[in-house]
């Protein structure tokens, strides 16, 4: 019992909402994709955890922490949350041709390395579907640099997908699902969140100290 | 044991002092910007009056842009050295990275004979990034620079003749550092991080002392990397976790009314580099060791460090950044030498165990280095004394 690891049956999904206005496009895309994440992830077997993180409701505590260097307690303990999951879906509108100022922010004060493999199904809003490249121009290149492992299918949602107007031939519920069915496959083989390194961790060896220091 | 050797009756169990950045700032209260001469000479000045209201300690920082001034610590070091008797003269920190080796044990050593020994020195990696190829240094190379040039000092400071080669520096062959340092006994050494584990363990390799600045971050930030320090001091066999030399710092503002302290400060905190423009005082002070209030808060805060990271060797505090005027600062010295330092002089000794050691001073040092070659002449089983031994 000792020897072997347990299969880990439950996945802990943080969502990270970049939406300003209340209520919130943005919000309602993440929403989606977590239902259809969750529900292909329960078919697979597994217990799910969602974490959901508004940024616009620490937007304070970003920017202090900008000028800082260290965050708040309580946004310490969402950081933890985000690089500390096993998956992650990234939302952000369309701000300027790009994500959002916002977004970008909170991802500034994250340690580079702290979602390193972390499985991310990106999803964006805009006015326009004409922004839809935001994906792949803005959001894919921000998460590859982190070294994530960004699901091929992201979603992108225009006003007009909500309903005046929507895409016939793809419409976003379609483009919802597949997303939540291809990152749930993603997210199965992600067990990122047990073996997490705590950079303080005393040595468990003898050996070699961090630094490469031997014992005399 | 190096550690209890550094107890000697006359120097203080905890020593109290100041550290500097050095930064020339506008002070936002009526604009007024000190030129380089005036900060120069304000810091100057608020050494002397650090030894003056009975403080141990004056760590002068090293920056290579403005606004900050101090580029040459030993020689502002050296005129405090002859201004005053007792203080100990250190830094805080002095550059490992982008310094030569050789020049810090010349220029250290040196100190030393001119300060009678009154001199250690807080190592640090530097994190302006230009300054590392300004000086020839690539700052991804910080953490290896920090241990290849302090390998290298930690020769220089004991062997009288080094013959060496390493990545970053040009080879050595039968070079002798001059002067060599003061009684054949280094200044004591400091490894300063802010984040690091691996200069917390370069620290505890070398039996040296590790400083946290504790200022501008939460303090559970540093207790982690104390900690590790401690664990590390013990599993290197220079003695017992809480036998560790741990020095922090700290930041305060004072008024003998609480409500004075907020109201003359705000503006300065308002504005004050580093943090300025970000969190509000009452965030800040709540979250990070600065304390702005009467002295009693201020000792009720510091008082209370030792149970999150342990006895400890030296408490330093910021008091002159951000623009402060310097008759302010040195009103501040007289609340912290007179009001607050004797009654944490106080509470730090209360049930402190005889097996913590001192604050480290060049005596004490010479004493544990005589004591050791003493026990080696008698023939008795050599003790561990890292200061003694030969690289």
């Amino acid at each position: 019992m000792a020897a072997s690891t347990p299969m880990r049956t439950k996945r802990t999904v943080a969502v990270v909402s970049a939406g300003l206005s209340q209520p919130s496009s943005t919000r309602l895309l993440a929403d989606r994709l977590v239902q259809a994440t969750e529900r292909h992830l329960v078919e697979r077997g597994f217990e799910v955890e969602i974490v959901t993180v508004e940024l616009r409701e620490i937007a304070k505590d970003v920017t202090n922490n900008l000028l800082t260097g260290f965050p708040s307690p309580s946004l310490s303990t969402v950081i933890e949350q985000v690089t500390g999951a096993d998956a992650l879906i990234a939302v952000t509108p369309t701000f300027t041709t790009s994500y959002s100022g916002l977004f970008k922010s909170f991802m500034d004060i994250l340690d580079p390395s702290s979602l390193v493999e972390m499985p991310v199904l990106i999803g964006a809003t805009g006015g326009s579907p004409r922004h839809s490249l935001v994906l792949d121009y803005a959001m894919r290149p921000l998460f590859t640099y982190l070294h994530a492992l960004v699901a091929p299918t992201g979603v992108y949602a225009a006003s007009e997908d909500w309903g005046s107007n929507p895409d016939d031939v793809k419409p976003l519920p379609e483009r919802i699902d597949r997303a939540g069915a291809e990152f749930a496959a993603f997210v199965e083989r992600s067990d990122r969140a047990g073996r997490l390194v705590d950079p303080f961790a005393i040595p468990v060896s003898d050996g070699a100290g961090v630094g490469g220091f031997q014992a005399q | 044991m190096y550690a209890n050797a550094l107890n000697s009756e006359s120097a203080p169990a905890v020593q109290f002092g100041i550290f500097t950045v050095g930064d020339v700032t506008t002070d936002p209260t009526n604009g007024e910007t000190p030129s380089e001469r005036d900060r120069i000479k304000a810091i100057l000045a608020i050494a002397q009056k650090a030894e003056e209201v009975g403080l141990d300690v004056f760590a002068l920082g090293e920056h290579h842009n403005p606004p900050f001034v101090p580029s040459s610590p030993t020689t502002m070091l050296g005129y405090i050295a002859a201004k005053t008797e007792r203080l100990i003269l250190s830094t805080a920190t002095t550059l490992i990275t982008t310094n030569d080796p050789v020049k810090i044990a010349e220029d250290y050593a040196m100190l030393q004979h001119v300060a009678d020994g009154r001199v250690d020195m807080t190592l640090g990696r530097g994190n302006t990034g230009p300054v590392y190829p300004w000086f020839g240094q690539d700052i991804r190379q910080g953490i290896p620079l920090a241990i290849e040039h302090y390998a290298l000092l930690h020769r220089l400071l004991r062997e009288d003749v080094v013959d060496w080669s390493g990545k970053f520096r040009t080879p050595l062959q039968g070079f002798t550092s001059t002067p060599r340092p003061l009684d054949g006994v280094p200044p004591f050494v400091w490894h300063g991080s802010i984040r690091s584990p691996e200069i917390a363990e370069q620290a505890a390799f070398y039996g040296d002392g590790f400083f946290a600045n504790n200022i501008f971050w939460p303090k559970e930030h540093y207790m982690r990397l104390i900690g590790y320090y401690r664990q590390r001091f013990e599993h290197y066999g220079h003695g017992s976790a809480d036998q560790a030399i741990v020095g922090l710092g700290g930041q305060a503002f004072m008024a003998k009314n609480s409500q004075d302290a907020v109201k003359t400060f705000r503006p300065y905190f308002d504005n004050a580099p580093v943090y300025g423009h970000g969190p509000s005082l009452e965030e800040f002070t709540e979250q990070t060791p600065l304390t702005v209030g009467s002295p009693q808060e201020v000792i009720d805060r510091y008082a209370g460090m030792r149970e999150h990271f342990g006895d400890y060797q030296r408490q330093l505090f910021l008091m002159d950044h951000a623009g402060l005027p310097l008759k302010t600062v040195l009103e501040q010295l007289d609340l912290l030498g007179e009001e607050v330092v004797p009654v944490l002089r106080k509470e730090f000794a209360k049930n402190r165990p005889a097996h913590i050691p001192n604050g480290p001073t060049h005596a004490a040092l010479v004493a544990a280095r005589d004591a050791a070659q003493d026990a080696e002449l008698a023939g008795a089983t050599r003790t561990a004394a890292p200061v003694a031994q030969e690289a």
